[in-house]
């Protein structure tokens, strides 16, 4: 049986680094530190010494971690950052995941490949997920803001909650707007009149 | 036909001429729609270059030549169809470092054998007392500002690495780490020089046109098959490029650039820091006024000609500097990068 591979993550997201840990742990009985600093990053990868670094690459301590590996001073066993360059498609499929890996010399690359994908797809995984809860979040202020233009309507006009909606939407029909962007035309004027 | 290009940067000044190609419209007249994607790494620049999520980037002459000889990394070949800027870094020293330095200087600090040897007698010092050895930062291991770093110390008989540490921090974190003491100096592009000062952190020490005149910095880099497929883009991008040259080049419009650099979403930092140094009006620190410097960093179309002479000044400060051992065809390829001839294309 292939020994377990050391994997250290350096992820300032905490989240993402959990759902990638969890995702490595389904795919072998990998050895797993997460890292969420940047700082002292050089100590932490000489005290843990791992075969593969994962770092996002938002992480403005990539370009500092390259040069640690290419000077290879300061760790025991020379690390590079990992490019099959028979195999564009998964670099590619890296970087627009927003990962980037650097492996110990010697580690096979058949054994790096299914970590490396674990990560991207688990990247890509999370950018899904922050989107969804990007627009759930609009949706919700979109609604709220639309429920303080149908109060302001409500009490200026002396309407149902019924009849208050119905005039906001048949307006953002004639002017052919957004329904919130009209509730956001109404509010600001409302506090203009105040 | 308007052609969109996505041209990655890394905050610095030297990135004014695609910055004033975007915002004072010499791309659209082109017909170019430029994207300018800010990036938190030269590793990034060169990785997204390489899979294609940008046409092209803001780079380290000396980076460039990496990637396309593959040492440190990816081999992703590059063409370099014009440069961004020749000069324009800065060595800047925590201020207590420089206090130090100016007790033991023989002379006046400002000359850089005199400073070298007077952090040689800081370095002999902290030996001899046992301290930790002194730690400077450069903004990248493929850099001018490493090889300018190494020729300043070689006058003072030390070595980047062996004599003092040596760290890579990204621009913008260089006054983090001065004022943190993880660094106890850098050499940086402007203005993050002048933001150390600024921040009463730092003293800057030399220019780098103290120790070495028309020093190759950054270019534009392309991937280098697209520099031959896609010789239309590269011939608009270079156009836009030259004709911000002109109005970078023109001392009243100086206000204007620094307003644009200085953009939550290019430079984010205060025009104030940014329009002195436009003027190469430097703010020193420790006491000093400011110090004007003669052609600091260099826009002008003369400076921006690809030349492949700097492929050799590269890839020996490499060897020096321990980072590769040159061959013959090493430097054929790297000399190849530099395409002087796509540059007269578009300047003709």
């Amino acid at each position: 049986m292939a020994s377990s591979i050391k994997i250290l993550i350096v992820d300032a997201n905490p989240v993402r680094a959990a759902i990638i840990q969890e995702g490595l742990r389904e795919a072998g009985p990998h050895e797993i530190v997460l890292l969420a600093g940047t700082n002292g990053l050089v100590a932490a990868i000489e005290r843990h010494d791992p075969d593969v670094v994962v770092i996002d690459l938002e992480n403005p301590s990539r370009d500092a971690l390259a040069d640690m590996f290419l000077v290879s001073r300061h760790v025991k066993r020379p690390i590079t950052m990992f490019v099959d360059q028979s195999d564009e498609a998964s670099i590619e499929e890296a970087v627009e995941a927003g990962v980037s890996a650097y492996i110990v010399d010697g580690l096979k690359k058949e054994r790096l490949k299914p970590i490396l994908q674990t990560c991207i797809s688990r990247f890509n995984a999370f950018s899904r997920l922050q989107q969804e809860l990007d627009e759930a979040r609009s949706q919700l202020d979109d609604r709220k803001t639309i429920d303080r233009a149908k109060g302001i309507v409500m009490r200026l006009k002396s309407l149902t909650e019924e009849e208050a909606y119905a005039l906001l939407r048949k307006t953002a029909m004639n002017e052919k707007r957004k329904l919130v962007d009209i509730a956001r035309s109404i509010i600001t004027a409302a506090e203009v009149l105040k | 036909m308007t052609l969109h290009l996505r041209v990655g940067f890394m905050p610095l000044i030297d990135s004014a001429l695609i910055v004033a190609a975007k915002d004072e419209g010499f791309a659209e007249v082109e017909g170019l729609d430029l994207e300018l994607v800010r990036e938190v790494s030269w590793s990034n620049l060169r990785d997204k270059l390489n899979v294609r999520l940008l046409d092209a980037a803001h780079m380290l002459g000396p980076a460039a030549v990496a990637a396309t000889l593959g040492i440190g990394g990816v081999r992703a070949p590059m063409a370099v169809p014009i440069a961004l800027n020749l000069d324009g870094s800065a060595i800047t020293l925590s201020l207590r470092r420089f206090e130090e330095l100016a007790r033991l200087a023989q002379g006046d600090l400002a000359n850089p054998m005199v400073s070298a040897a007077a952090l040689a007698a800081l370095v002999a010092r902290r030996k001899a007392s046992g301290l930790p050895q002194l730690t400077f930062a450069a903004v990248f291991g493929f850099s001018s500002h490493t090889y300018l770093l190494c020729e300043w110390l070689a006058k003072g008989g030390l070595k980047l690495g062996d004599d003092i540490r040596f760290e890579v921090v990204p621009p913008p974190q260089t006054v983090e780490a001065l004022s943190s003491g993880r660094v106890d100096g850098f050499c940086a592009g402007a203005p993050w020089n002048a933001a150390a000062v600024a921040a009463g952190i730092g003293a800057m020490l030399h220019c780098g046109v103290d120790l070495r005149r028309d020093c190759p910095d950054k270019v534009l880099a392309w991937r280098a098959d697209d520099a031959d497929q896609r010789s239309n883009a590269v011939a608009r991008l270079n156009a836009a490029i030259l004709r911000a040259s002109d109005w970078v080049g023109d001392p009243a419009n100086g206000e204007r650039l620094a307003l644009h650099l200085s953009r939550p979403d290019r430079l984010a930092l205060p025009a104030e820091l940014i329009e002195p140094v436009l003027r190469f009006s430097l703010s020193q620190g420790g006491g000093r006024p400011p110090r004007k410097v003669e052609r600091f960093i260099r826009f002008d179309r003369e400076a921006l000609r690809p030349n492949p002479a700097h492929a050799d000044w590269i890839l020996a400060r490499m060897e020096a500097a321990g980072q590769a051992a040159r061959t013959a065809d090493m430097l054929a390829q790297a000399r190849a990068m530099f395409r002087p001839a796509l540059f007269m294309d578009s300047s003709s």
